[in-house]
């Protein structure tokens, strides 16, 4: 079974999110924010990560940013599922280190579509 | 409502429906003529199926008949669809044909229903990541649905933020594609590969000459048994000998005999041989 960690700050989203993927047969982990999910990063070994970018005390950047830096368990796939949907966040979240870009709102449909493009469907 | 004249209705909007596109409805598949048409009944102030078809009959409003026809159309469709398949395609199918077409270096592919153009722009943006492979060929690739209104949106190249999420990879997106608003623009490099026409599958193509690659995906299942021969048969022509065929990766052609069979080298796809 693989295992996703979602990032978000909002119940809602982790509830629907969770839903979906739980449905998709991943086994589910939450964090409400990077600092949160960088500790949970040290303990598993998620196969994907579902990374929205503003949050509170540690933005999606940033974790990402670390969590690239960090010596265990950095090469999930990482998915920035966000509000912010400009071209240069697009290109910025590349730069460092995401593999697919959500852009809210999302579905069922687009979210297995991302998984299928990482390999983690 | 009464039922039973709502279900004369609905059989005479599906006769109509295969009458000018070919495409039947089962009366299973019913349900997606009311869903379509909600939005046109609720525009012409119609109440019900039942007369939105006596107004249809009357030919009080003959742009009703074409409205309607293209709502109940199906034109589901995504980038880089099947993701498996469609990586075949570009990649050892693609590269097969060139093989075989290396003296001529002309490529002829028809996205045979094409929806909103997604096959079409997949296959270009494709070829694109590719250019050094195929400089110096001569590539045409046609687009063609029955729909018009599909054909229409497919030629602007614009797409929701929905659309282009799904199938296409962001890396491909923030490269081929610019923002307008809410909504994606493929550039126009891209469209300027793909020629675009209204066209029946069921009706005769000669006029749109022979082809190294046929997609022709989950169309022919909405055709009748009689329809399907029909399209097979224009979509045999159509090809080149040593020319491969792409269905839909739930469709076979099992049931038909003819100069196109299985392929062995490429599972799923089709090809046409050489007699």
């Amino acid at each position: 079974m693989k295992s996703c960690l979602i990032v978000d700050d909002s119940k809602v989203i982790r509830k629907v999110a969770r839903h979906i993927l739980e449905t998709m047969n991943f086994e589910v982990h939450e964090a409400c924010d990077g600092q949160e999910a960088l500790d949970s990063c040290i303990d598993n070994k998620h196969d994907v990560i579902l990374l929205d970018w503003n949050m509170p005390v540690m933005s999606g950047m940033d974790f990402l940013k670390k969590y690239r830096q960090s010596e265990h368990n950095n090469d999930a796939k990482v998915i920035f599922c966000t509000t912010e949907n400009g071209i240069g966040h697009i290109q910025a979240a590349i730069s460092a280190g995401a593999d697919e870009y959500v852009m809210k709102p999302f579905d069922r449909m687009t979210l297995e579509s991302k998984l299928q493009i990482v390999g983690c469907s | 409502m009464n039922i039973h004249s709502s279900i004369k209705s609905l059989e005479i909007l599906s006769s109509i429906l295969e009458e000018k596109t070919g495409q039947i409805l089962s009366a299973e598949r019913y349900w997606r003529i009311q869903t379509s048409l909600q939005p046109i009944m609720r525009e012409h102030n119609i109440p019900d199926i039942d007369s939105l078809v006596s107004v249809i009959l009357s030919n009080a409003n003959r742009n009703l008949e074409t409205d309607c026809l293209e709502a109940i159309l199906n034109n589901e469709s995504c980038f880089f669809r099947d993701q498996a398949n469609f990586a075949l395609l570009t990649g050892p199918v693609l590269d097969a044909i060139k093989y075989n077409k290396n003296k001529e270096k002309k490529l002829r592919i028809w996205s045979s229903a094409c929806s909103f153009g997604q096959e079409s722009v997949s296959i270009a943006i494709a070829l694109s990541e590719n250019f050094q492979k195929w400089s110096g060929w001569n590539i045409e690739i046609i687009s063609s649905d029955v729909s018009n209104q599909a054909i229409y949106r497919a030629k602007k190249g614009l797409y929701s933020q929905f659309e282009v999420q799904r199938g296409l990879p962001i890396g491909l997106l923030i490269k081929y594609f610019k923002q307008v608003d809410q909504e994606w623009q493929v550039n126009q490099k891209i469209l300027n590969m793909i020629q675009y026409h209204n066209h029946n599958m069921v009706h005769n193509n000669k006029f749109i000459g022979k082809f190294d690659l046929i997609l022709c995906r989950n169309m022919l299942m909405y055709l009748s048994e009689e329809n399907k021969m029909i399209a097979f048969q224009n979509i045999e022509n159509a090809l080149n000998p040593n020319g491969y065929l792409m269905m839909g990766s739930a469709e076979t052609l099992a049931d038909y005999k003819s100069k196109i069979e299985p392929c062995q080298d490429f599972r799923g796809f089709y090809k046409r041989n050489h007699n």
